[in-house]
């Protein structure tokens, strides 16, 4: 693997391989993380978008539509303040700010931090708020099961195109502020196709946090992703009680 | 700008890699950055730059290989051309991402006595 290089005094130079991701320590922060949302069964959503696209009012949404039958934590990422997770709290979340100070995304590690601060085994969904940017959060892996994208009518038919990555990464895009759209000149459609352009497998739910329009639907994708999440932990819990690997368990089903 | 901390990352991973092999200096650190990847070339040279100031990669340039995005099926492994959507020609589909979203440390020269 070491290739001789040129002799320079008495020392050499050696190329050496690594092939290793440079993020491999965040990778593995959010493996444990995953694994402990796993064991608790709890569904772990990374929510990213602009700052002000709805985030925290699609979350305050949700939550009113789940109700009571349902246990949701928060952490909110913001570069300062607990302003969101005071909101998230008022709408019966149970949440915690992780701030970030000058970092513009979340790293597992940050969530890691934030998870022994909040008493999330209990819940049922784990929302994780990313810090407001359409660029730096889709970087990193935090251990979730889903990254949900929001992106706000207000914000433009080009967003999509402009930031690819992100939206690259999103299992689902939430459509938001759709009440406005009477108001605006943007052409639902023309996100639709900017989003196949750039996402292998598109889904949009168009939705208002203020008239609740989508948000049903949004949360009929929820539960039928907690539902794959406990239907899988049950699987490994009993596979893990007789020692069985993981991959095991998936593939004696 | 999270470049910063991702060639934090990264100059810790070649410092590991030259105390592994007990060299004294490194003469340069070869990444792969795919288009994908969500950073920016240039942006990461500027930071890896002024980072790179009294640590053990001050004298080791940064070489960067960035590779394009490349698609292919799903179901059946066939390519795909990006075009109005991610989806196989062939069968259908929906696209993965084969190549492009690399954020690796290939290679580095070490000088060892």
């Amino acid at each position: 693997m070491c290739q001789e290089g040129d002799r320079q005094h008495e020392t050499d130079i050696v190329s050496v391989d690594v092939h290793q991701r440079i993020l491999a320590g965040n990778d593995a922060t959010a493996r444990h993380n995953r694994e402990h949302f796993r064991k608790a069964a709890v569904l772990a959503v990374n929510i990213m978008g602009s700052p002000g696209a709805g985030k925290t009012a699609m979350l305050e949404a949700t939550a009113r539509a789940l109700g009571a039958t349902r246990r949701i934590g928060a952490l909110a990422g913001d570069l300062e303040t607990d302003r969101d997770a005071e909101r998230l709290r008022g709408a019966g979340i149970a949440a915690r700010s992780i701030n970030t100070g000058s970092a513009c995304h979340l790293d597992a590690r940050m969530v890691h931090h934030g998870l022994h601060e909040l008493t999330w085994q209990g819940c049922d969904y784990l929302f994780i708020e990313n810090v407001g940017n359409l660029v730096c959060p889709a970087v990193y892996d935090l251990g979730q099961a889903f990254n949900v994208v929001t992106l706000a009518v207000t914000e433009g038919e080009d967003k999509p195109l402009k930031y690819p990555v992100m939206f690259q990464r999103a299992d689902l895009v939430l459509l938001t502020k759709v009440d406005l759209l009477p108001y605006l000149d943007v052409n639902v459609d023309v996100i639709a196709r900017a989003l196949a352009r750039v996402m292998p497998a598109p889904v949009m739910i168009p939705m208002s946090a203020k008239t609740g329009e989508g948000i049903h639907r949004w949360v009929r994708w929820l539960e039928r992703k907690k539902a794959e999440v406990d239907a899988f932990s049950q699987r490994y819990s009993v596979a893990g009680s007789t020692g069985r690997s993981e991959a095991g368990a998936v593939a004696g089903d | 700008v999270h470049e910063y901390s991702i060639v934090q990352a990264l100059v810790e991973q070649v410092e590991t890699a030259a105390a592994a092999r007990g060299a004294s200096a490194v003469h340069r650190v070869r990444v792969s950055i795919g288009a994908l990847a969500g950073i920016d070339p240039e942006l990461l040279r500027t930071a890896y730059d002024l980072f790179r100031v009294r640590t053990i990669c001050e004298r080791a340039p940064l070489d960067i290989t960035e590779v394009p995005a490349r698609w292919v099926c799903r179901l059946c492994g066939g390519p795909i051309a990006a075009t109005a959507t991610l989806t196989c020609a062939a069968c259908g589909g929906p696209g993965r991402l084969a190549a492009g979203d690399e954020i690796l440390l290939d290679q580095v020269e070490l000088e060892v006595a």
